[in-house]
């Protein structure tokens, strides 16, 4: 047995390198974004850059204790540590304060905790935990029923918080699930349903329908020869029918106006440039004004002047954008990138399935973020308010991924005492 | 077997993410780099162009006396789309105005555009500005913009300087210059020297941020253009002997106009009654405009400019010039005079006086008769095709003095009528039913003759001259440079020689020293003139006088009209010789005659004195 002493060697450098670069990256955007200059000392703990620099030491802090508490403490402790989640996910409901319309925070003085956060490295935890059982099959309806009971808690809970953006964020772990053997169909029957409803948001329910019937049709003439292949394409042509039929019931009686508004901006059926589309049209327009080499560190006139909704917050990457212009932008986004990638290869050496599977799910709710954050900022994913990992102002995303990435890095540089 | 699929999926996994961040990029790369319209979107939302105003020119008069000056004003401008939760309450009381005005005043800048800045309250007053410049940061979407008023030194000249008010929308519409509440000249030399004094805009590039609120000038003013101050205007007016002629003309309703022949320059130019041009001014200018529109006599009328008087007998000396140039009046032309023509009390009547008389002494005692003979002999000449032509060769003459036309004075209106047509008298008469004794009164400057005090005094620059007159007009000299315009400094002959003008010269000078004008003769100052009383259909004669002085190298041509006043010795002589006393020798020397005409009151009926005071 390896003694722990050796921890600090044995952990990932270059994981624990692209975090320290991404947080550093992230407070100078937050003091970019909030800049005045009656408030410019890099220690002003009454504005945002300086509370964030507290919450970047503590995160550190707890980075540290996670690092040196024992590699298996954390499969052992995984059903705990979810239940206490969910717990909270339900005492916020009760308890908790409305900030604009989602009850999603916890008060005590003044010092706000979104448990939501957290409940995504729990599940994470607990998803790794059950899949790494040795008997586990996931093809199988009972091991689905089980994975969808642990996913869906926390996303009813948190959709009952009124934080339909966070909840979302679960969808990620379906890259999980498919690298642990389900079925590529999922994925792809899930593009699917989003390229479907998209396009019934924009064109006419009846020309689709007669498209897919065509479709569907020249795939019959071309297997016709196996007979179970007619029933199936007519169950998918009854599906896709179906939901092209039920799409706007859903988008008129499921969703909000909010979220109706942002989807028809994002589609670009709405030029609301006042409404739901003006936080996106300030956004794109500070990322263009950045131009290829930026306006330069607190030059930017849109996110100075304040024109950028949420600039600290959802928005930070407009800061990036228009003060670092694509130099930064490609910089931030590669080193996301090679994160990822490093978090994949990192889980793919693991001896234990636990750490694999929760690397994975490590990986693929970062990515979900990446995604949506950056990507709404320059209109191609609806705005859903999740925070930029590690960018974005404050304590309890920030804290949140610190403990995920760390409880990952803690168990690679564990993997060596464990037994193939 | 399990492993090779895993594999797959891993690097399936890692081509997602790939993809996803290669999209992002390339879509990064369009907006920042292949598209500039962000770029532009981002200047618009942050970039406030601030309009700099160009100082109007100054104006002086021909000694170098200030007569119209810039004073600062305060605007209030609004950009409704700035506007954000504002205590309107609070607002309404601090600049004084209800709730009611307000929503209106909004509505109005709304209705000019959302997005860009215009004026909500003009001219706030200092204690409005000191109070509102405290607290103006709680009002988002509102600022000052300074600007300037005119002023005018001397409450004098109101007509021939003009006033400027807001350029109204069709000229907005036409012109590539103008924007709504802008200022611009509305009339007298406001108007039309409008491109010199205006000067040019400029703009200042300010930043803002998203509440509207000015944040400093953008690249220390790299892109911002200077407001260039409009050029200063030397007119040719004489401020001291403006405002003595309008002293002299002070509860008197009529014009003067003097020039000096020798360049065409206007030394004065008096209508009265006038008014203070302060008063149209900012604020309260549509307000007293409409009360000067009102007020008894009209002060807002330029009559030195626009007014038709009948010339009456001054008209005998175009009368003495043409017919001489016709060859059918010499110096010893005599003609006999018994009360009137035909002789024996006919009409037009005329005075006793010797009998009969030469050219020289039917000028001195304005004899009617003598130039009833002298308008037949011109018409009825012999060696025309037709009474027509004869009529037409005169009326030609008539208007080679500038009478019947426009002269072309740089102002904006004068009058252009006067010299009736052919066409005119066969309507009223019927063609080939009138003749010269039809039209007789027109010998004596009666009947349609209709002349105004400028085109009086250009007539006697014209006689001063032996000849010619420059085109009056007002102004001297643009900025540093002497006025220079081809048009001001071209001679304009009339049809008569040089030669035909000593003798009538000397009848002129003799109507001072012992003819009509008499009692107007100034000691040491060889003054010509002629005096008219101009009958006409509206009451009492007007009073009339024209002349010029010195006889040899004239210094000022002047035209006296003083309506409803009686004999145009009465009144206009002393009035012109006073002025030509003041402007030649700087003093008045019969204090009595000065104090007569200041405080003679001769308005139509006894209505309250036009008040000139604010």
């Amino acid at each position: 047995m390896r003694d722990n002493k050796g921890i600090l060697q044995n952990i990932d450098w270059i994981t624990t390198s692209l975090y320290f670069l991404l947080i550093t990256m992230g407070w100078i955007c937050i003091y970019a974004a909030d800049y005045n200059e009656e408030h410019s000392k890099v220690f002003d703990f009454t504005q945002n850059h300086g509370k964030q620099l507290m919450w970047i030491g503590g995160s550190l802090i707890i980075a540290l204790i996670f690092l040196i508490l024992d590699g298996k403490f954390y499969s052992a402790f995984a059903y705990i540590v979810y239940g206490i989640t969910i717990v909270l996910l339900i005492a916020v409901l009760l308890v908790g304060r409305k900030v604009k319309g989602s009850v999603s925070w916890f008060e005590i003085g003044s010092f706000k905790l979104q448990p939501a956060e957290f409940a995504k490295f729990a599940t994470t935890l607990v998803l790794a935990k059950y899949l790494s059982n040795m008997n586990i099959k996931l093809n199988d309806t009972k091991t689905k029923l089980v994975v969808f009971t642990i996913l869906f808690v926390p996303i009813i809970l948190i959709i009952l918080q009124n934080a339909t953006g966070s909840a979302l964020v679960y969808l990620s772990f379906v890259f999980v699930l498919y690298r642990e053997g389900l079925s590529g169909n999922y994925l792809l029957l899930g593009f699917i349903a989003i390229v479907i409803f998209i396009l019934a948001l924009l064109v006419d329910k009846l020309t689709l329908i007669i498209i897919f019937a065509s479709i569907i049709f020249i795939v019959f003439l071309l297997a016709r020869k196996n007979k179970r292949n007619i029933l199936s394409l007519l169950g998918i042509f009854a599906i896709c029918s179906g939901m092209v039929l039920s799409v706007d019931y859903v988008f008129n009686h499921v969703l909000h106006e909010y979220q109706r508004g942002r989807i028809n901006v994002l589609l670009g059926k709405e030029q609301n440039i006042k409404g739901s589309g003006w936080n996106v049209h300030q956004s794109m327009i500070a990322i263009g004004d950045g131009g290829f080499f930026g306006k330069g560190f607190l030059k930017g006139s849109q996110t100075t002047f304040d024109f950028v909704p949420k600039q600290s917050t959802d928005f930070i990457f407009c800061t990036v954008g228009e003060e670092f212009g694509f130099v930064g932008v490609f910089v931030v986004i590669s080193l996301f990138l090679f994160l990822l990638v490093r978090i994949i290869q990192l889980a793919e050496r693991q001896r234990s399935s636990f750490s694999r599977i929760y690397g994975y799910g490590v990986a693929s709710i970062l990515f979900f973020h990446v995604m949506i954050n950056i990507g709404m900022t320059i209109g191609l994913a609806p705005v859903i308010g999740i925070p930029l990992p590690f960018f974005t102002y404050g304590g309890s995303s920030l804290l949140a991924f610190t403990m995920m990435l760390f409880v990952f890095i803690r168990l690679d540089a564990h993997r060596l005492q464990i037994l193939g | 077997m399990i492993q090779s699929v895993s594999t797959n999926r891993r690097y399936i996994i890692i081509a997602i993410f790939l993809s996803v961040g290669i999209i992002y990029l390339a879509r990064f790369f369009y907006i920042q780099v292949i598209d500039d319209s962000y770029i532009k979107s981002a200047q618009h939302n942050f970039l406030r162009p601030v309009t700099q105003f160009p100082s109007r020119g100054l104006v002086y008069d021909r000694k170098g006396k200030l007569l119209v000056y810039n004073e600062p004003v305060y605007d209030l401008m609004v950009t409704p789309k700035l506007i954000k939760g504002m205590d309107t309450a609070e607002f309404c009381a601090l600049i004084g105005i209800a709730r009611e005005e307000f929503d209106k005043k909004l509505r109005l800048a709304k209705k000019y555009s959302r997005d860009l800045p215009s004026p909500f309250e003009k001219q706030l007053s200092k204690e409005t500005y000191g109070t509102l410049m405290e607290k103006l940061d709680d009002f988002p979407g509102f600022f000052v913009q300074p600007r300037t008023l005119r002023r005018y030194n001397d409450r004098t000249a109101a007509h021939l300087l003009g006033d400027i008010g807001e350029v109204d929308s069709a000229t907005v519409k036409d012109s590539k210059y103008y924007r709504d509440g802008d200022y611009i000249g509305k009339s007298g030399i406001e108007l039309t020297y409008e491109p010199e004094l205006r000067g040019k805009r400029g703009s200042k590039l300010m930043m803002v941020d998203v509440h509207g609120r000015l944040m400093g000038s953008f690249e220390n003013g790299k892109y911002d253009t200077l407001a260039e101050g409009g050029e200063n205007l030397t007119t040719s007016i004489d401020a001291g002997l403006q405002s003595y002629g309008e002293e002299l003309m002070q509860n008197k309703i009529g014009g003067i106009v003097a020039i000096e022949p020798s360049t065409g320059e206007i030394l004065a130019m008096v209508s009265s009654p006038s008014y203070d041009p302060n008063l149209l001014v900012g604020r309260l200018r549509a307000q007293n405009y409409g009360k000067l529109l009102t007020t008894d006599n009209n002060p807002l009328y330029n009559r030195a400019l626009l007014s038709s008087y009948p010339p009456g007998s001054t008209f005998k000396i175009i009368m003495s010039l043409v017919a001489q140039q016709e060859g059918v009046l010499f110096p010893e032309t005599r003609y006999p005079c018994a009360m009137g023509y035909p002789p024996g009390g006919g009409k037009p009547a005329c005075e006793a006086h010797p009998s009969p008389c030469d050219l020289a002494m039917a000028i001195t005692y304005s004899c009617n008769s003598y130039f009833c003979y002298v308008f037949k002999s011109v018409l009825d000449k012999k060696g025309f095709n037709s009474f027509e032509e004869s009529f037409t060769s005169w009326r030609k003459h008539i208007l080679s003095f500038g009478l019947g036309r426009k002269l072309g004075v740089d102002l904006p209106t004068e009058l252009g009528i006067g010299v009736p047509t052919i066409e005119h008298y066969d309507k009223v008469f019927g063609e080939g039913h009138w003749k010269s004794s039809t039209i007789l009164s027109l010998a004596i400057g009666q009947g349609e003759m209709g002349v105004s005090p400028l085109k009086m005094a250009n007539v006697m620059a014209t006689v001063a001259n032996r000849g010619y007159y420059y085109i009056p007009h007002v102004v001297k000299a643009i900025g540093d440079k002497q006025f220079q315009f081809e048009k001001y400094t071209t001679k304009n002959y009339t049809d008569v020689e040089s030669k035909y003008f000593d003798i009538v010269i000397v009848g002129m000078e003799d109507v001072v020293q012992s003819g009509t004008a008499a009692a107007s003769k100034v000691s040491g100052i060889d003054i010509c003139g002629k005096t008219g009383t101009a009958q006409n259909p509206s009451g009492k004669s007007h009073s009339v006088f024209v002349g010029f002085a010195p006889k040899d190298n004239p210094k000022i041509a002047i035209a006296v009209v003083v309506e409803h006043a009686g004999w145009g010795a009465e009144w206009a002589a002393p009035i012109a010789s006073l002025m030509i006393e003041k402007y030649l020798t700087g003093t008045i020397t019969r204090p009595e005659i000065e104090k007569r005409i200041k405080n003679g009151v001769i308005l139509p009926v006894p209505k309250v004195a036009v008040n000139n005071e604010r």
